[in-house]
């Protein structure tokens, strides 16, 4: 690599310490912090909670359906865990995942500047977030939500007896956190890059966020005006989507469509950022195609507004919708196969080392890459007639999204967690809990596939006998995910006091967070840096 | 698991375009993840490979990579559009039975007025069309057997056809959540020999569909306003279905299956030109099953009501 620091003066631990241990003492110091890196830390606080609180809902799911007759729960009982599961996986653990995490972590570190550009909204998001967080809790605590994360109407506006609207204002607050995290990153990257970061400079990293940021501001907006919309029908009968009072139940699922295939793209772009880095920090080699990466990103946040509809094929849209649908939705899953190929295309010639996070990585590439080839399937409308709404779409969505990010997110903890928290995590375990990941959840989903093409619909409490054995194998594997899930969170913990001291830069990787100390110092840059090359320059 | 069957007409074509693509992914995903093993253990740290002369053509490397996956999804869209088409378009011979669904069971009903619950009996090799509506929330009509779905929308009539090709029962799931007892929304449907489903009719015998509707257009006071003796202002409903409407706000609109729901749910949307908005509405007096029943006897050749005796 070249050294942006060849003076090393930027690595030199700093007199006042880490961002960790200046700065005001006690909570008063995490919880008004303005520090991008302090308030990284909070949100990872709030993701890992929900995440739990999602995979308590999964597991249950799991466990009531290794009996045809669901015996574990009563239909209301499951219909909430699964709406439940929904809604806290989506917008309080998937969409802030990578982005509130790891993205505010190292964009400023990334591109050389200080803090983000507004680093009290930066803080106002977390509050936005746990503000959200409290409501969505107050409904489960009430009583729970039955509607699905999905909210379709007029199911959820005239029918649903569980409590939509505390749910609702739940979602609607968390997006205003999204859209403010969004905003603050694209004025960040476009006015706080060093001097010498170029935009074909930035790491893969950076653009995802960047692409990202864009689909979070355009889109969200969207979603909060649909739930909106759903308040005003739900508590004032104002004829909007239920055709008893003149509505239109179809206008529901445009608008929630429109956020939410955009939405998709907001939880997976920052995973394919992050596989980027890992990938060629362990390879030691550039990225292949880095210009085709950028740009297949932004080509994905910008198509992604355009395949809506294709949530719609069997709803009662016209016929030459969904053929206008179906053909973007195809064109939109070329730069997502371009990606593919490049991260194997950069394997070649390089000089890979198979540490914890490029195994996620490689993880991820292959999840990703098997909930993308059924995503075609999708797609091809006279095939989505027969598995939409089946678990093959389940199947589908959870390795684009559980497959794919939870495993990009965890390899990036792992890579950057030396940095982050100036300790190493243990290589032996973190291995293993890749490995045990990548089998777990194969074993969970991949037999679910086989259930949504043998028919069997989504959001089932009980279902026929035949699709019995399948299940149980499903729930098996769910048992090993939930173990690999619950590792890192051990051995990570463990580390926090007894993992080795970590050194600037363990992994001799390029990237300017490495320049820095670790755990680096409150204002990241004692000067700043300039650069002078390309991201990945592992070989001169 | 028995495999699934296919017993429908069109669930052949369906499936022969979903092993093509499962061919086609098995390929893609086999050739990566042989180029990942390969690479990786070639290139794995220490390895004596060599490592020069490494990102070479990359330019056209990446658009191969983009041009040949575009074109063969391209291929694939086609192909799905034919099928697709085909799906969405009932052949004009189809016979139309109605289908009503609501929170949670399916109700359907056959022109000579034969009505079932969570069951549905259809002949076999002749194409039958589904038109139907909720009473409430959005459902799905799926028969997987038959590689159809279509949801069941309140407010609107949406239709599914199907040519069953082989006897026996086959489920019928409700696919759109649809609140507490979606997973048991559940029926069959029940495919007979046409002679047998012919049979099957004559047993069950009831009142048709359209003098149903005849007695309701009676009962509910319609006659007394739309009957051809009335001394009310209110439009001659006599060959209404197909023909075109003018509207009292000038536009025009085709008095098609949605027309008349609407006409009698929610009278004061589309008023006829010329007439005072003074209909009522009949919404939550009566079901979207006597909505259907009125519709069948509006459409009837026999006439509609100014052939009817006030």
């Amino acid at each position: 690599m070249s050294n942006p620091d060849a003076s090393g003066i930027l690595a030199r631990p700093l007199a006042g310490g880490s961002y960790l241990t200046e700065g005001r003492p006690g909570l008063s110091g995490w919880l008004a912090t303005h520090d991008h890196k302090r308030i990284a830390l909070l949100y990872g606080v709030g993701i890992t909670f929900f995440f739990l609180l999602g995979a308590v809902a999964a597991a249950l799911i799991r466990l009531n359906l290794l009996t045809p007759a669901g015996s574990l729960m009563s239909a209301e009982t499951y219909n909430k865990a699964f709406t439940f599961h929904g809604v806290v996986m989506v917008w309080f653990f998937l969409i802030p995942s990578i982005p509130a995490t790891l993205g505010n972590f190292l964009l400023p570190l990334m591109i050389g500047a200080r803090d983000v550009a507004f680093p009290r909204l930066n803080l106002f998001s977390w509050y936005l977030y746990v503000g959200g967080g409290l409501f969505t809790i107050g409904a489960l605590l009430l009583g729970g939500v039955d509607t699905g994360w999905t909210f379709y109407t007029p199911f959820s506006t005239m029918f649903s007896n569980s409590h939509v609207i505390l749910a609702v204002v739940g979602v609607f607050v968390v997006g205003f956190s999204s859209i403010l995290t969004g905003l603050n990153f694209i004025v960040t990257v476009h006015t706080m890059r060093a001097p010498g970061m170029f935009w074909f400079r930035l790491p893969l990293f950076v653009w995802a966020m960047y692409a990202t940021s864009l689909v979070m501001v355009l889109a969200t907006p969207v979603l909060a005006m649909t739930l909106a919309l759903i308040a005003l029908e739900r508590l004032f009968g104002i004829g909007i989507f239920d055709p008893a009072l003149g509505g239109d139940p179809l206008l529901f699922q445009h608008f929630f469509w429109f956020y939410s295939h955009p939405a998709v793209y907001i939880m997976v772009l920052p995973a394919m950022g992050v596989t980027s880095e890992l990938i060629t920090c362990s390879v030691r080699r550039r990225i292949f195609g880095y210009k085709f990466m950028a740009w297949s990103m932004l080509a994905i946040a910008i198509i992604g507004f355009m395949v809506w509809g294709h949530h719609m094929f069997v709803s009662g849209q016209s016929m030459y919708a969904g053929i206008v649908f179906s053909i973007l939705s195809f064109i939109v899953a070329v730069p997502s196969a371009i990606k593919v190929f490049n991260w194997v295309a950069t394997l070649y010639k390089g000089d890979i080392d198979f540490r914890a996070p490029m195994i996620y990585a490689l993880g991820f590439v292959g999840l990703f890459m098997l909930g993308g080839l059924t995503g075609l399937f999708l797609a091809a409308t006279a095939l989505d007639v027969n598995l939409t709404d089946t678990y093959f779409v389940v199947a589908h969505f959870h390795y684009i999204m559980v497959g794919g990010t939870v495993m990009a997110y965890l390899g990036g903890v792992h890579f950057w967690w030396p940095k982050i928290t100036g300790r190493l995590y243990p290589e032996g375990p973190a291995r293993f809990a890749a490995l045990l990941m990548f089998f777990g959840f194969n074993m969970t989903f991949f037999p679910q596939y086989l259930l949504g093409y043998l028919g069997m619909p989504r959001r089932y409490h009980a279902y026929p006998e035949p699709y019995q054995w399948l299940n149980v194998l499903s729930s098996a594997g769910a048992s090993l995910l939930a173990i690999a899930y619950l590792m890192p969170l051990c051995y990570l913990a463990w580390s926090l006091r007894q993992g080795r001291r970590a050194e600037a830069n363990p992994w001799n990787a390029t990237g300017l967070e490495w320049t820095v100390p670790s755990p680096p110092p409150t204002t990241n840059f004692a000067l700043s840096p300039v650069v002078t090359e390309g991201p990945y320059e592992y070989r001169s | 698991m028995t495999p699934l069957r296919q017993a429908s007409s069109v669930a052949p074509g369906i499936d022969a375009l979903f092993d093509a693509m499962l061919a086609l992914s098995a390929v893609v995903a086999a050739g990566v993840f042989v180029a990942m093993t390969v690479l990786c253990i070639r290139y794995r740290r220490g390895s004596a490979a060599d490592r020069h002369g490494a990102g070479q053509h990359e330019f056209g490397i990446e658009l191969a990579w983009t041009l040949i996956p575009f074109g063969l999804f391209v291929g694939l869209f086609a192909w799905s559009i034919g099928l697709w088409r085909r799906l969405q378009t009932p052949p004009s011979d189809a016979q139309t039975v109605y289908v009503v669904a609501k929170q949670w069971m399916w109700k359907t009903q056959h022109a000579n007025g034969q009505r079932e619950i969570n069951a549905l009996h259809v002949p076999l090799g002749e194409p039958i069309r589904l038109l139907m509506t909720s009473e409430d929330v959005i459902h799905s009509f799926y028969v997987p057997a038959f590689r159809v779905k279509q949801d069941v929308l309140p407010g609107r009539y949406t239709q599914l056809w199907f040519t069953a090709t082989e006897t026996g029962r086959f489920d019928l799931y409700c696919a759109e959540y649809c609140g507490s007892d979606h997973a048991t929304m559940r029926g069959e449907v029940d495919v007979l020999p046409p002679a047998e489903y012919a049979r099957w009719l004559r047993a069950h015998a009831v009142q048709s569909l359209a003098s149903r509707g005849s007695q309701l257009f009676r009962q509910l006071g319609c006659s007394g306003c739309h009957g051809s003796q009335s001394s009310v202002h209110a439009p001659d409903l006599s060959a209404l279905y197909g023909s075109t409407v003018a509207l009292s706000d000038g536009s025009h609109v085709i008095a098609d299956d949605r027309y008349l729901h609407d006409s009698i749910m929610l009278p004061a949307r589309e008023v006829v030109a010329g007439y005072a908005p003074i209909m009522p509405s009949y919404q939550g007096h009566i079901d979207e099953e006597d909505v259907l029943a009125l519709m069948a006897f509006l459409k009837s050749s026999d006439g509609g009501p100014s052939h009817e005796q006030p």
